[in-house]
This record gives C-alpha cells, structure tokens and sequence, in this order.
C-alpha cells in the first residue's frame, strides 16, 4: 500500500519527524537524568554518606 | 495502599517502578495504533491530506492545556497542603508540557501554511498559545534561579496559579474574538462536528499522547526526587565536613 500525501507532503512528514524528534529528545533526556542521578548517589554511597533512615543511598526501586 | 501512602517519596519511587513498564508499554501499543489509523484516515474533501497533521497537532495541544491543569493541581497541593510531592510533580511537568506547547505551535505553523496561505498570525489562540510557551520557560527558569527549594516552591505554584487564567483564554479565543484559527470542533455543545473516519483517529492519538504524558512525567518525577536526595545528601557530607 502507498501513501499519497499531495502537494503538501513535505509539511506533513515535517509535522510528524519534528513531534518524532521532540519526543525522543524528551525520553533521551529524562534517561540520561536518570542515570546521572543514579550515579551521584552511587558516589554519596561510596563515601560513607548515607539517608537519616540508615537506608543506602542509592536505595532506589 | 491508600492514595495519602503516595505522600511519601519513597513509596512513590517503588510503585511508580512497577508501573512504568505497564505504562510505556500501553503508550507504545496506543500509539502504533493510532499512527496506523492517522496514516489510512482519507483525505478532507478540503484540506486534502494536510488533515494528517491535525492527529498530531490537536493532541499536542490539548495536552499542553492539561499539563498546565495538572501543574495548577499540584500548586495547590504546594501552597494549601505542603504536600511533599506536589512540587515535585509540578516541576517535572513543566519540560515536558513546553514541549507539547512547542509541537502544538510547531505543527500548528506548519498546518496553516498550506491551508491559511501563512505560517503565523497574531491572532488571539496563536498569541495565547505563544504566552503559554513562554510561561513553561519562565517557570522552568524560575525553579533554577531561586537556590532554596521550598522559596522555588511557592513562588512557582503563585505564577503557575496565576498563568492558569491563561487557560479558557486559550479555550475560548476562538468565540470572544475573530480569529484565523478554527473554532472547537471535537470538545463543543452540540457534540463534535468531525466525521467518524477522522474523530477515532484523533481520539486515539489523544489518548496516546496522554498515555506519553503520564510515563514521562511519572519517569521525570522519579529523576527530581532522587536529585532532590543528592541534594540534601550532599548538604548532609558538606555539614560533616565542616564539623
């Protein structure tokens, strides 16, 4: 099956590429904060620093 | 489990890690289906295959409305209950809305170029959809130049209190004003005006982009309450330090 998008395709592809790419930046960004996060409090862990609860530091579900 | 159990950032962080999965999956499965159905909707006896764009548009900014109404919630569970988590749901909302704001403006622009003949006019719904953008940035630039988290707090939940005036503004542009912009076809008395071929499409999509929503925003909140941890676990080690 083809898709015809008529004479306006390229305002069409543009639409959906640019909501493709904002939405892969939202996830990229919210997975990179993650870590990042994750990775300080790896850090804290390591030096002795720990939660009031005596919990580890990167006690995290 | 009770919804106040939630309160607690650590229950939050082990729910919300059963959850997301359940979530991203059911986003994915939405999706797929609703970009199938946009992608063999037929053509608008007028618009012709640019009525592809309104899938994508029409979603992106609703939720850029919603976003805003879930932030206002939250406020007011910042200013009236101090509720532990309420900033933080507000904070992680707020990237995630100026980016559907962005798309709504973005897709909108390159909707009405084919159809209106120009990319933008300062008509009331673009103009308000506009200050909506700009007040997503200023909220984000407000929580990262005020250093004490709690003054942050309260100072975003006034402003996003305030903005939400801007809300039926945005609703309601198109009947207070004559405006370039359509009026409501989908959400209206009368019920919508959009045939079946194009309404499902664009009711799945909007639950998709919804479905998007709530895992971001469950995953961003994840991500502010382990910074929020760092935070205070480093002033905890700086304190150490000094003593």
């Amino acid at each position: 099956m083809t898709m015809s998008l008529g004479p306006y395709a390229s305002f069409i592809v543009t639409s959906y590429a640019a909501a493709a790419l904002v939405v892969v930046i939202l996830i990229g960004w919210i997975v990179l904060d993650y870590r990042s996060q994750t990775q300080r409090l790896r850090e804290l862990d390591r030096s002795g620093v720990t939660r009031r609860s005596s919990r580890s530091a990167v006690d995290t579900p | 489990m009770t919804l106040i159990d939630l309160a607690n950032p650590t229950r939050f962080l082990a729910l919300s890690a059963r959850v997301l999965p359940w979530l991203a999956a059911a986003t994915v499965i939405v999706l797929t289906i609703g970009l199938y159905q946009s992608a063999t909707a037929p053509d608008d006896y007028q618009q012709g295959a640019t009525v592809k764009i309104m899938f994508i548009h029409v979603p992106n900014a609703w939720l850029s409305m919603f976003v805003w109404g879930v932030m206002s919630i939250a406020s007011l569970g910042t200013l009236v209950w101090r509720h532990p988590l309420a900033d933080v749901a507000a904070k992680a909302a707020a990237p995630i809305g100026a980016a559907f704001t962005f798309l709504a403006l973005l897709t909108g622009s390159l909707w009405g170029r084919p159809m209106w003949g120009t990319y933008w006019e300062w008509d009331a719904r673009l103009t308000s959809v506009l200050i909506l953008f700009l007040m997503y940035l200023g909220l984000m630039a407000l929580w990262r130049a005020v250093d004490d988290p709690s003054r942050a707090a309260r100072a975003a939940a006034v402003l996003t209190l305030v903005g939400a005036i801007n809300l039926p503004i945005i609703k309601f542009s198109v009947d207070w004003w004559n405006t370039l912009h359509q009026p409501a076809s989908v959400m209206r008395m009368g019920g919508s005006t959009l045939d079946k071929s194009f309404l499902i499409p664009l009711l799945v999509m909007a639950v998709a982009f919804t479905l998007l929503f709530v895992t971001l925003h469950i995953a961003a909140m994840r991500n502010e309450i382990l910074r929020r941890r760092v935070r205070s676990l480093q002033m905890m080690q700086a304190s150490q330090k000094a003593a």
